[in-house]
């Protein structure tokens, strides 16, 4: 099952929530008899924020393998070009130009789609990877780990992700749990980490912040993804009523609360995950885990 | 006029807070335009109380549309969309045909200009609305990008060019901008011509290597930086270390703010947290806003 933890707001507790929930359903030098235990012998946990990946300050994965990724973009023959300029008309980007016998070609407006080449008469367009960021694989561990890092100054999560996803997660693949860390906000690369998924789990906090762009998150997955949603309330017992009577009149349910305790938030600034500061809640995210699977995953 | 913009890399760290701070100490001394740059969930306007004056449509781009009636069905659009963006047909339903996912669709026309039947049009798609309203602290410009849309950065440029084109005709003194988190596209759209960059960090390690990236983004755009440590007590030997890592790269460390509830009670007051009595974290911005003007007026 694919479990997306995503939360609209920035700072919820995503990477503290979706860390301590694959930790905590591994079989790993734990005593997990039950059924499920043969399911969950190698989680997969994703760091799909690959514009400020943090996951591995807490997992501390030994990376194994690391492929650099970005898009194909043009490159053209200019002995073959005959500077009709078709491939310009057909950008959507403006990210290639014909200027007299020469073709300009701006990496960083180019989305990668091909349709210059596919539409370039004489066939004079091949395309070269332009490397944006890279991918990278390992284990921490009984966790497979996985994450993408986009380079400093390029302007596109998205492709990053894409590969991420590709590369780790086999079509059809629902045996095992695969957790997904999100971006914040609820634009084009939250969606990317979305698709596909079972199950989004949203993390907020009771403010006034949190609410509001929890409320977009829903509309995100709930409403244009149709995905499932529910809710962990992280600093529970801060800020106001907001997000429970929200949630109860949306119909949301709230899975599991993390009341506001300096030692969690002290144990996160020392990149050291909540169920190994507290591991008394290792039964809540498994508890939180299975709730999941049983009752509200797709 | 100068032109402010509040960042972090990693979420949550307190920009809005800031943000929102600055806007009240500012609008004291001298006439200030707002922009709020986090077009996918914007909060400055949850402390602001702004009433809208204007709202205008945002089309970003377009996506690519099937007409059901005309598709041969051959399958050419799902080979070449690179996007998954093209939802193939179930064998299983006779009677459906193949459709573009508009989320996953990014508008390139590949599939346009190869459909051999001309059975896909291109159809403009609003993405989102942009407001200039009133606020106690001067006019402020925001937006709100419809859930799961692309074109972020071009709905941020947008919001900026508006909110720039205010200050210069009104001879405000200062845009102050309130940024999107990350270091992606709505980041460098925000970033553009600042004059100078207040970063908000935390001392964790997450903010720790968040504050480096987005230094260096800040670096490769040419734009000076301060920092700002927010929930500074919260880790004092972290706060040291990001203290002395600024200095080693020559930042300066505009204020050390303290980790108080009272952020979270002003917050559902919808107040701006210098404006609820006379407390730490209130002095402590206080101080961050004096070496910031000094700092703003200082490279006039």
């Amino acid at each position: 099952m694919i479990v997306a933890v995503a939360s609209g707001k920035g700072g919820t507790g995503k990477t503290t929530v979706a860390v301590s929930l694959v930790l905590s359903i591994t079989t790993d030098g734990q005593d997990f008899s039950d059924r499920r235990s043969v399911n969950h012998a190698h989680p997969l946990f994703l760091d799909c924020d690959v514009e400020e990946p943090n996951a591995a300050l807490f997992l501390r994965p030994t990376i194994h393998e690391r492929r650099q990724v970005g898009q194909r973009i043009p490159q053209v023959d200019l002995a073959a070009c005959t500077s009709c300029g078709r491939c310009a008309e057909v950008c959507q980007y403006h990210a290639i130009a014909v200027i007299g016998r020469n073709v300009l070609v701006f990496p960083e407006l180019c989305h990668g789609c091909g349709s210059c080449t596919l539409n370039c008469p004489p066939g004079a367009i091949d395309e070269v990877l332009n490397v944006t960021g890279v991918i990278e694989r390992g284990r921490a561990g009984a966790v497979e780990f996985a994450q993408g890092t986009m380079n400093v100054g390029e302007p596109m999560a998205v492709p990053i992700i894409r590969q991420l996803k590709r590369w780790m997660i086999p079509p059809g693949e629902r045996r095992r749990p695969i957790i997904l860390d999100a971006p914040p906000g609820t634009a084009c690369p939250v969606v990317e980490t979305m698709r596909g998924a079972d199950f989004v789990l949203l993390v907020t906090e009771p403010t006034p912040f949190g609410l509001h762009d929890l409320r977009l998150a829903v509309e995100m997955a709930r409403g244009e993804l149709g995905l499932p949603v529910g809710v962990v309330v992280n600093r529970d017992g801060v800020g106001d009523r907001g997000v429970d009577e929200y949630c109860a009149a949306a119909g949301i349910p709230i899975l599991l609360r993390i009341p506001h305790d300096r030692r969690i938030a002290e144990a996160y600034s020392e990149g050291v995950a909540l169920v190994e500061a507290l591991p008394e809640y290792r039964e809540r995210f498994r508890a939180l885990y299975a709730a999941i699977e049983e009752g509200w995953g797709r | 006029m100068k032109q402010l913009i509040i960042l972090s890399g990693k979420g949550g760290t307190g920009k809005t807070t800031v943000a929102a701070a600055l806007a009240h100490l500012a609008s004291q001394e001298l006439s200030l335009v707002l922009a709020d740059a986090d077009v996918d969930a914007a909060n400055l306007e949850l402390v602001l109380d702004p009433v809208k004056q204007e709202t205008h449509d945002f089309t970003g781009g377009q996506v690519a549309v099937i007409a059901a009636e005309a598709c041969v069905a051959c399958g050419r659009c799902a080979e070449v969309c690179r996007f998954d963006a093209v939802l193939r047909p179930s064998p299983a339903l006779p009677d459906e045909r193949f459709a573009i996912d508009p989320l996953a669709c990014e508008g390139c026309a590949a599939c346009f200009y190869q459909c051999p039947a001309d059975a896909i049009r291109m159809a403009e798609q609003q993405d989102g609305q942009w407001f200039r309203s009133d606020t106690r602290f001067g006019p402020l410009f925001h937006a709100h990008l419809f859930a799961g849309r692309e074109n972020s950065g071009k709905l941020v440029t947008l919001v900026k060019q508006q909110a720039r084109l205010w200050a210069l005709d009104t001879g405000a003194h200062l845009l102050l901008v309130d940024g999107p988190p990350g270091i992606g596209c709505p980041v460098i759209a925000a970033i553009a011509g600042a004059d100078l960059a207040l970063l908000v960090t935390e001392p964790t390690v997450s903010g720790a290597h968040d504050l480096e990236r987005i230094l260096s983004i800040a670096d490769h755009f040419g734009v000076p930086a301060a920092v700002a440590i927010n929930k500074a007590d919260l880790n004092p030997p972290r706060a040291e270390e990001i203290a002395a890592f600024c200095a080693g790269r020559n930042i300066e460390v505009v204020g050390s703010i303290p980790y108080d509830t009272v952020v979270t009670e002003a917050m559902v007051r919808g107040l701006p947290v210098t404006a609820v009595g006379d407390q730490p974290v209130g002095q402590a911005l206080r101080a961050v806003w004096n070496l910031v003007r000094r700092r703003l007026s200082g490279d006039e």
